[in-house]
C-alpha cells in the first residue's frame, strides 16, 4: 500500500497475541478457582468455604476416576511416545518412512471423536472385527455380551489415544529432526556395529526429545483431561475425572457447580502432577539409557523389532483408516444383520432425513472454523513478519507461553471462562465460540506456519527492498505468494483443529451453538450408528476438504512455477 | 556535487576488531574490487552498504550517493541495486512479471511498461522470454534476468556480491563482459566483493582489500 501513512501497529502484534492466548486462561483459571472456594454470587456463594472440597471428597467414586484418568493418561502418552520412537527408529531415512510421512496428513486432519467412534465401530461385540471371525472362528451367531469398549480399565479409550497422538508426535519429531544430523549419527552408530534402531535410540533421541518435550507435554495433558474421546470410549461408573466434573456441570442442580469447580481445580493439580511424574520417568530413562550404552551392547539384531514397528505404523493407520470406512458403511447401511460383514441393503435415507439440519449444522461448523482459522492466520502471520522486520529473536519461554494453553487442562480453564461469560451474559454466541476457538487454534497455526515462514530465504526480501519495494510490498507481492503452500496448509491444520474442538463449543455455546462435532458427541449415548456414522463421517470429511484445497489451490496456481513448489 | 558513490571514511567495527576501513570514491561506469579471504568484513560491507546492517557491529563514517547521505535510509530507499551470486529471481512471476516489479510505477501506461520490458530482454537477449517460467530458464539466462531486473529499477549504484561464482568458466566469462559492459553503458558506479582475483581483474578497477589496502590500481574505465 503506497504512500499510505500509518502507525506501525505491527510492533504489538506478538503481545495482542500473548493476550489471546493467555488472558483467556488466566481468567479461565481465577473463574474456576473462586467457586472452588465457594465464591460464585450468582449462585448465592458469597463466602470462602471448603464445602466444595468436602462435597468432592465425598463423592464415592473419586479415588476411581482420578486413578482412571492418571492411568490413561500416562499410559496413553508413553505408548503413543513408545511407538513413534520405535517408528522413527527402525525406518527414517528409508523409502517406507516416506510412505508414513504422507500419510500423516490425512490422519492428522481426521478428528478425535470421528477416529474414536470410528475405533468403537471396529472393536465393538457387533463390530467389524467380531463379524469378521464370526461365526466360522469365534461361533458367536450373536454379539457376545462383552464389554469391550467402555471397558473399567480404560484400555479402549488408551488406544482411541494412541492412534490419534502417534501421528501428531510423528509429525513433531519430523519437524524437529531437521536439526539434528540424525542420518550421519546413526551411520556412524552403524559402522560401530550398533543395530539401526539402537543406534538411533542412542544418539539421535536424546537430542530429538529436547526439541519434543513440550508436544509431549501437551499430549499427556491432553489425554489425561480428555473428554469427548473418554464420552465415546471410555468406562462409565465411574467415567474419568473430566467427565464427571462435566457432569457435575450440566446437572440441573446448580449447587452442584461448586463441586464441579472444585474438580476442576484437582484436574489442573493432577496434570501437574502428572507431569512431575513424568518428569521423573524422564530421569529414569535417561539413566537406563546410559548405563545402556555404558555397557556398550550392540543389540545389532533389530529385524524382528523393525518388523514390528511397520507392523504397529499399519495397525494405526488401519484402525483409523477402516474406523472412517466403518462410519461411512454405517451412514449408509439399511437393515444390517450380525455376523454380516456388509449390510443387507444400502440406502440414502439416513443423510436424506438429517437434511436439512445436517446442513445447518456443517455450514455453522465451517463458518466458525473459517472464521477462527482467519483471525489466527491474521496473528500469526502479523507475528511473525514483526519478528522479521525488527529483527526479534523468539525465545524458549515465548514457546512456553505459546503451549500453555495446550498444557492447561480444557476442562479446567473453559469452565471458569464459562462461569465468567455467565457472569456478563456472553454466552450462547457464535462470536464467543469462535474466540475460544482461537484459543486452541492459534498455537497450531503458529507452530506450524513459523517454521517455513524463518526458513524463507530473506535474501529475496533484500533483493525487493533493492528494487525499491517496501516492506508491505515486500510481503504481500513477495513473500505471502512464495509462501502460500505453507500458509494454506497452516490454515488447513487450524481449521481442523477448529472443527474438532467439543469441549469450547459445548460450555461456552452453552448447548445453544452447535457444530458437527457436539452433534456426533451427543449422539454417542444414543447408539444409533447409523446417525452417528452421518455426523461422524461429515466430521471428518470437512477437514479433509480443508487439507485437499491447502494442497490443490498452489499446484493449480502454479502449475507453471515449479521454483515456487520446490522449495515450499 | 560529488558525482558516484564515496565511501567517506567507512570503518566497521566488531568487538573492537576493524573489519572495515575504507576511503573511496567510486565514479559512474567504474568498478571497484573489494577483496579478501572468506570472513574478512566483505559481507559485513554490503550489509551496511545496502542499508541492513547486523546488529552488533559498529559502523562509523558516511556513504553518499550521488552527493546524499545514505544514513538511516533503509534498503528500498536507497537505489542501490544488488546482485548475488544466487540470481533469486521471485518463483512466483513469471519473468516478464519479475522485471516488471522492478520497473518504477513512474512508468506509466501498459504498453510503456510492455515495451521496456521487452527491451531489457533484447538486451540480454532474451526476446521472447517474457512468459516463461524462470524455473525452466539455464543458469546463465536467469543470471541476466537478474541484472536486466536490476537495471530496470533504475538504480545509481550497484552491488555485486559475488555474481559469477556459481556459474562455470565458460559462462563466468561471458557474464562478466555482459555484467561490466552494462555498468559501463548504464554509466553507475559499482562495487563488486569477491574472493575471486580473477573477477576482480576483469573488473578492470581499482582492487582493494576491506581494510583498504590497494592490491591494483585501476586503469582507466
Amino acid at each position: 500500500m503506497p504512500g499510505r501513512r500509518r502507525p506501525d501497529l505491527l510492533p504489538l502484534a506478538p503481545w495482542l497475541t500473548l493476550a489471546v492466548l493467555l488472558l483467556p486462561v488466566g481468567a479461565g483459571l481465577a473463574g474456576v478457582i473462586a467457586p472452588a472456594f465457594g465464591w460464585f454470587p450468582a449462585l448465592g456463594g458469597v463466602t470462602v468455604s471448603l464445602a466444595p472440597w468436602r462435597a468432592l471428597l465425598d463423592w464415592p467414586g473419586l479415588p476411581d476416576a482420578v486413578w482412571l484418568s492418571l492411568v490413561t493418561g500416562l499410559g496413553a502418552t508413553a505408548v503413543s511416545l513408545a511407538v513413534t520412537v520405535m517408528i522413527c527408529a527402525a525406518w527414517q531415512g528409508t523409502r517406507a518412512f516416506a510412505v508414513i510421512e504422507r500419510a500423516l496428513s490425512p490422519l492428522l486432519s481426521v478428528p478425535h471423536a470421528a477416529a474414536a467412534f470410528g475405533l468403537a465401530f471396529l472393536i465393538a461385540p457387533s463390530g467389524w472385527i467380531a463379524r469378521g471371525l464370526s461365526p466360522w472362528a469365534t461361533g458367536w451367531a450373536q454379539p457376545p455380551d462383552i464389554l469391550i469398549t467402555q471397558d473399567p480399565l480404560g484400555l479402549s479409550l488408551m488406544a482411541g489415544l494412541v492412534v490419534k497422538e502417534v501421528p501428531f508426535l510423528l509429525l513433531m519429531t519430523l519437524a524437529a529432526l531437521g536439526q539434528v544430523p540424525a542420518r550421519r549419527s546413526v551411520l556412524l552408530a552403524q559402522t560401530m556395529g550398533y543395530g539401526r534402531m539402537a543406534g538411533w535410540i542412542l544418539t539421535v533421541f536424546p537430542r530429538l526429545y529436547a526439541q519434543i518435550r513440550l508436544p509431549v507435554y501437551a499430549v499427556l495433558a491432553y489425554s489425561c483431561s480428555v473428554i469427548d474421546v473418554a464420552l465415546i470410549l471410555g468406562p462409565t461408573r465411574p467415567s474419568t475425572l473430566a467427565v464427571q466434573v462435566l457432569d457435575w456441570l450440566s446437572d440441573p442442580d446448580l449447587s452442584l457447580r461448586f463441586q464441579a469447580a472444585a474438580g476442576a481445580v484437582l484436574q489442573l493439580g493432577l496434570i501437574l502432577a502428572v507431569l512431575a511424574i513424568w518428569r521423573l520417568g524422564e530421569h529414569l530413562v535417561a539413566r537406563a539409557g546410559c548405563a545402556c550404552i555404558r555397557r556398550g551392547h550392540r543389540m545389532a539384531r533389530d529385524g524382528v523389532m523393525r518388523a514390528m514397528a511397520m507392523g504397529l505404523a499399519l495397525v494405526m493407520a488401519l484402525a483409523v483408516g477402516l474406523g472412517i470406512l466403518g462410519l461411512a458403511v454405517w451412514s449408509v447401511a439399511g437393515f444390517w444383520t450380525f455376523p454380516d460383514v456388509l449390510p443387507d441393503q444400502f440406502t440414502w435415507r439416513n443423510w436424506a432425513r438429517q437434511g436439512d439440519g445436517l446442513a445447518r449444522i456443517a455450514v455453522e461448523t465451517a463458518v466458525i472454523g473459517a472464521v477462527a482459522t482467519g483471525i489466527s492466520l491474521a496473528l500469526t502471520v502479523a507475528c511473525l513478519e514483526a519478528e522479521y522486520r525488527h529483527g526479534l529473536r523468539p525465545s524458549t519461554r515465548a514457546l512456553w507461553l505459546l503451549y500453555l494453553p495446550l498444557i492447561v487442562p480444557q476442562a479446567t480453564f473453559l469452565i471458569g471462562l464459562q462461569t465468567l461469560a455467565i457472569g456478563t451474559g456472553w454466552t450462547g454466541a457464535r462470536g464467543a465460540v469462535i474466540a475460544a476457538h482461537v484459543i486452541f487454534v492459534l498455537p497450531y497455526v503458529f507452530l506450524s506456519l513459523s517454521d517455513p515462514w524463518r526458513a524463507w530465504d530473506a535474501r529475496q526480501g533484500l533483493v525487493a527492498a533493492s528494487l525499491g519495494a517496501g516492506a508491505e510490498r515486500i510481503l504481500w507481492r513477495v513473500r505471502l505468494p512464495m509462501l502460500l503452500r505453507p500458509v494454506l496448509v497452516a490454515a488447513a491444520v487450524g481449521f481442523a483443529v477448529s472443527v474438532g474442538q467439543y469441549l469450547p463449543t459445548l460450555l461456552i455455546g452453552m448447548g445453544r451453538v452447535s457444530t458437527l462435532t457436539t452433534e456426533a458427541v451427543a449422539l454417542s449415548s444414543g447408539g444409533d450408528r447409523r446417525l452417528i456414522g452421518v455426523y461422524a463421517l461429515s466430521q471428518t470429511v470437512m477437514p479433509l476438504v480443508g487439507f485437499a484445497l491447502a494442497l490443490a489451490l498452489p499446484a493449480l496456481l502454479y502449475r507453471n512455477r515449479r521454483g515456487v513448489l520446490d522449495r515450499g | 556535487m560529488t558525482e558516484g558513490l564515496e565511501l567517506d571514511h567507512l570503518t566497521i567495527t566488531l568487538d573492537g576488531r576493524r573489519l572495515v576501513d575504507l576511503h573511496e570514491t567510486v565514479a559512474p561506469g567504474e568498478v571497484l574490487s573489494v577483496m579478501g579471504p572468506s570472513g574478512s568484513g566483505k559481507s559485513t560491507l554490503l550489509s551496511v552498504l545496502i542499508g541492513r546492517p547486523d546488529p552488533g557491529f559498529d559502523v562509523g563514517g558516511r556513504v553518499r550517493l550521488e552527493g546524499r547521505d545514505l544514513s538511516g535510509l533503509g534498503p528500498e530507499a536507497r537505489r542501490i541495486g544488488l546482485l548475488f551470486q544466487d540470481d533469486l529471481l521471485f518463483p512466483h512471476l513469471s519473468v516478464g512479471e519479475n522485471l516488471a516489479f522492478a520497473l518504477p510505477a513512474s512508468v506509466k501506461g501498459r504498453a510503456a511498461r510492455a515495451a521496456r520490458i521487452a527491451a531489457a530482454l533484447e538486451a540480454a537477449e532474451l526476446s521472447g522470454f517474457a512468459g516463461r517460467d524462470p524455473a525452466t530458464l539455464s543458469g546463465g539466462q536467469r543470471a541476466r534476468v537478474a541484472l536486466m531486473r536490476c537495471l530496470l529499477s533504475a538504480p545509481r549504484a550497484l552491488l555485486l556480491d559475488e555474481p559469477f561464482s556459481r556459474l562455470d568458466a565458460d559462462l563466468r566469462r561471458q557474464m562478466r563482459e555482459f555484467v561490466f559492459g552494462r555498468v559501463r553503458a548504464e554509466g553507475i558506479p559499482a562495487i563488486l566483493v569477491t574472493h575471486d582475483l580473477e573477477d576482480a581483474l576483469a573488473a578492470g578497477g581499482k582492487v582493494i582489500s576491506p581494510l583498504g589496502e590497494v592490491r591494483q590500481t585501476g586503469g582507466p574505465a
